[in-house]
């Protein structure tokens, strides 16, 4: 494909403008020859229609059948407006609601302050080439390979209250997926067992790609090796700490495969996203109910997705 | 009412009232014309209509290993005897039934497990389900009963029922001869009952609702004894507020009982509490029939069970839940010949006998089937379900099951928790059915 031409293009001609010459038109559509426009049209269209067809036709389905009582079955004529009672009925009078926004928020905490700090330490560990560190590392990410009901029955096996291990070899007699107090957190470890393999392979691959030469130079200045860390490697690592952020509120607000494969989000599990699932997919398909929290999900999502890109655009033009 | 006088009138006792007032005068008649048509299919069913293709696929919920075996053995069967394939699709039991409403609107198998009651009709009203009059012309052996639970609200048949079970107080003969326990007949006996097993260091009686239908057993059974069957069918329909103090009954008696109870149930599964029976840890255990899955060939003997004791004599002891299942076709099958001669199997003596021999865990809906091979438990159980002056299907099934999944598991499960806040629970309950019973 030519290349060259188009991005010579693009610098050789002048913004155009509807003042522009029409020689600089036509000379623009000399450059691109018919394959290439063929190629382009293509290139965009294609993502373009993925994209609304996938993400943005059923987020705004969603948002459209909040408003309604659809059940799932039968046309789409059917289907009644009831204007915002699936809101104020998500506020007022579902229990599950107000539980499942504070573990979200504990969920995010939890894996911002614990778990991510945690995995880029063993990355950080790992890359001092210690003898083993290829087993270490596929230990360490073999958590994120494994199925969902794998893992589920590896938990399973280890937080059962009559017959799990931890209670067998502590004697302890908790109950650690069925006390409201206690599952939650029981839930986040294994979550966080999983994270942690997760961003230590992403950090790890960033730090490989750090030059070696400014750890040396900071070296010789005479820096300690965690002063080297923090205030050479880490700014260095700008766009990898970006990803690992963002990675980790997605995982935070996704949150949803341990919880349902333990009690389906129930009983001192709720997230917004088993409920949302609770609602639309299972048999009780209230699709209007379930809806209005997908929404309300959605919207959560916005505002850290707004955050985000608002910060990578400021820096963009600076 | 008064007890049944044969097996014939206790099934008719099995239909919900809300379906019973269809068809009820040509029924008498129907029953006639259904006895000669089934001996002529029974006599010549070797080879229908020619289906092109040799197999047909079978959505199951089996998924314990006892009743998976079973169906294998009965599809087997199907195969001697008619050449055709089946392909059985088990899926997990709960993932199943949570999954129904989207694997009904894809592409469901041809025919598929399912169960009597408001759920059936629910889904025939639908149009997920075919109609399978046509089938049931061949069929003999169930009394009206049946025919009518497997009707939906237009009068058509569309699921062929397959065995039932009733819900009771199970326990183990051995452990109470050794403890010279006595079966409770009333609410007080139980409570002392409980105490006295507590002191000898049982847990009183196995509990768990981590998958959060098993205590509705609890509930239903509460209901059932202090406000009878007449309350219970209202109140699923939506008619009865649940902040009555009706319904406060039922969970205040139900918290006073919650001490006698297998603590932490919220992350136990059924599975593990009928474990705690089978091990001598636990004294009774309030169930279904198939808690006898979980008891080895030998200690099925050592089973045994009693109706949940009276708590008020005016409503007395004798109403209970007591579910079928069974199977129905999907709205398109595919291969639709073979998929109505499977139902016609799976409704016939054949399947029943086969079912008799190898599950001890439950009952078989086809009165023709030979029931000589029943244990000592199950002809107990059918004895149980034929004395029982009404018969309640289950609390999700009897209800919406949006109204029993999103709203009556969590509260429930809220209840176990914190069984001091009725009130509370009681208008939140009410308020969310409101919303959900809005036509």
């Amino acid at each position: 494909m030519s290349d060259l031409p188009l991005i010579q293009a693009d610098r050789a001609v002048p913004p155009p403008a509807a003042t522009t010459s029409t020689g600089g038109r036509r000379r623009r559509l000399r450059l691109l020859s018919r394959t290439d426009r063929v190629v382009i049209t293509l290139m965009v269209l294609v993502p373009l229609l993925l994209v609304t067809g996938f993400v943005w036709l059923p987020a705004a389905a969603t948002v459209l059948l909040s408003g309604t009582n659809w059940d799932g079955i039968g046309p789409l004529n059917e289907i009644e407006f009831v204007g915002a009672r699936n809101y104020s009925d998500v506020v007022n009078i579902y229990p599950p609601f107000v539980p499942a926004v504070q573990h979200n928020l504990l969920w995010l905490a939890a894996l911002f302050v614990v778990a991510t700090p945690f995995g880029m330490f063993l990355a950080v560990l790992l890359d001092k080439e210690l003898r083993g560190s290829r087993f270490y590392q596929t230990a360490l990410y073999l958590p994120v390979v494994l199925s969902l009901a794998l893992i589920g029955f590896v938990w399973q096996l280890l937080y059962s209250r009559d017959q799990g291990l931890i209670n067998a070899v502590f004697g302890s007699n908790i109950d650690w997926y069925g006390d409201s107090n206690v599952n939650i957190w029981a839930v986040m470890i294994a979550s966080g067992w999983r994270h942690v393999g997760y961003i230590m392979l992403l950090y790890l691959a960033g730090l490989k790609g750090v030059d070696p030469s400014l750890r040396e130079a900071a070296a010789v200045d005479g820096a300690s090796e965690s002063r080297a860390f923090f205030r050479v490697v880490f700014p260095v690592m700008r766009p990898i700490n970006i990803i690992v952020l963002v990675v980790t509120v997605i995982e935070s607000l996704r949150a949803f495969d341990l919880v349902w494969v333990v009690n389906k989000g129930r009983n001192g599990l709720e997230l917004i996203s088993a409920l949302v699932t609770q609602n639309v997919v299972g048999e009780a398909s209230r699709i209007g109910f379930g809806s209005a929290l997908a929404t309300i999900m959605l919207v959560v999502s916005l505002v850290f997705i707004t955050i985000y890109l608002a910060t990578v655009m400021r820096e963009n033009r600076e | 009412m008064s007890r049944p006088q044969s097996q014939a009138e206790y099934l008719a006792r099995l239909v919900p009232p809300s379906v019973a007032g269809i068809n009820r005068r040509s029924l008498l008649a129907g029953t006639g014309a259904l006895l000669g048509t089934g001996l002529l299919a029974a006599c010549g069913d070797d080879s229908g209509s020619g289906g092109s293709s040799k197999d047909v696929s079978l959505g199951s919920n089996q998924s314990d290993p006892k009743p998976k075996d079973v169906l294998v053995k009965v599809t087997d069967g199907f195969k001697t005897s008619s050449g055709v394939q089946v392909a059985v699709n088990t899926v997990d039991h709960n993932t199943f039934q949570e999954n129904i409403n989207n694997y009904l609107q894809g592409k469901p198998d041809d025919v598929f497990t399912w169960f009597a009651g408001y759920r059936m009709r629910f889904f025939a009203q639908k149009g997920l389900a075919s109609d399978i009059s046509d089938v049931w012309g061949k069929l003999s052996g169930y009394s009206d009963a049946f025919k009518k639970a497997s009707t939906g609200d237009d009068g058509k048949q569309y699921f062929v029922p397959a065995s039932y079970y009733p819900w009771a107080m199970f326990y183990r003969k051995s452990v109470w001869q050794q403890h010279g326990y006595q079966v409770p007949t009333t609410l007080d006996q139980l409570t002392a009952l409980g105490a006295q097993m507590k002191r000898d260091g049982l847990t009183p009686i196995a509990f768990a609702d981590k998958d959060g239908w098993p205590a509705m057993g609890t509930f239903d059974i509460l209901n059932l004894r202090i406000n009878g069957y007449q309350f219970h069918v209202d109140l699923m329909a939506g008619k009865e507020a649940w902040t009555s103090d009706k319904v406060k009954k039922v969970f205040d008696t139900w918290a006073g009982l919650l001490p006698l109870h297998q603590p932490d149930s919220l992350g136990r599964t059924w599975q593990e509490a009928a474990q705690s029976l089978q091990q001598k840890k636990s004294g009774m255990y309030m169930l279904g029939l198939f808690v006898g899955q979980q008891f080895s060939n030998e200690e099925q003997s050592d089973l045994d069970f009693f109706t949940f004791p009276e708590i008020d004599p005016a409503i007395g002891a004798k109403a209970l839940d007591a579910p079928i299942d069974g199977y129905m076709m999907a709205r398109k099958p595919k291969n639709e010949d073979n998929a109505r001669k499977l139902l016609e199997y799976f409704g016939g003596k054949e399947a029943g006998d086969i079912t008799v021999k190898n599950d001890p865990a439950t009952l078989v809906a086809n009165t023709s089937a030979d029931v000589s091979g029943y244990t000592a438990l199950q002809k107990k159980a059918a004895e149980l379900v034929g004395s029982a002056t009404e018969i309640a299907q289950f609390l999700d099934r009897d209800t919406r099951p949006d109204f029993a999944s999103t709203v009556m598991i969590p509260a429930i499960q809220q209840f176990i928790k914190n069984p001091k806040d009725i009130d509370g629970l009681t208008s939140s309950i009410e308020n969310q059915k409101k919303s959900i019973f809005t036509d």
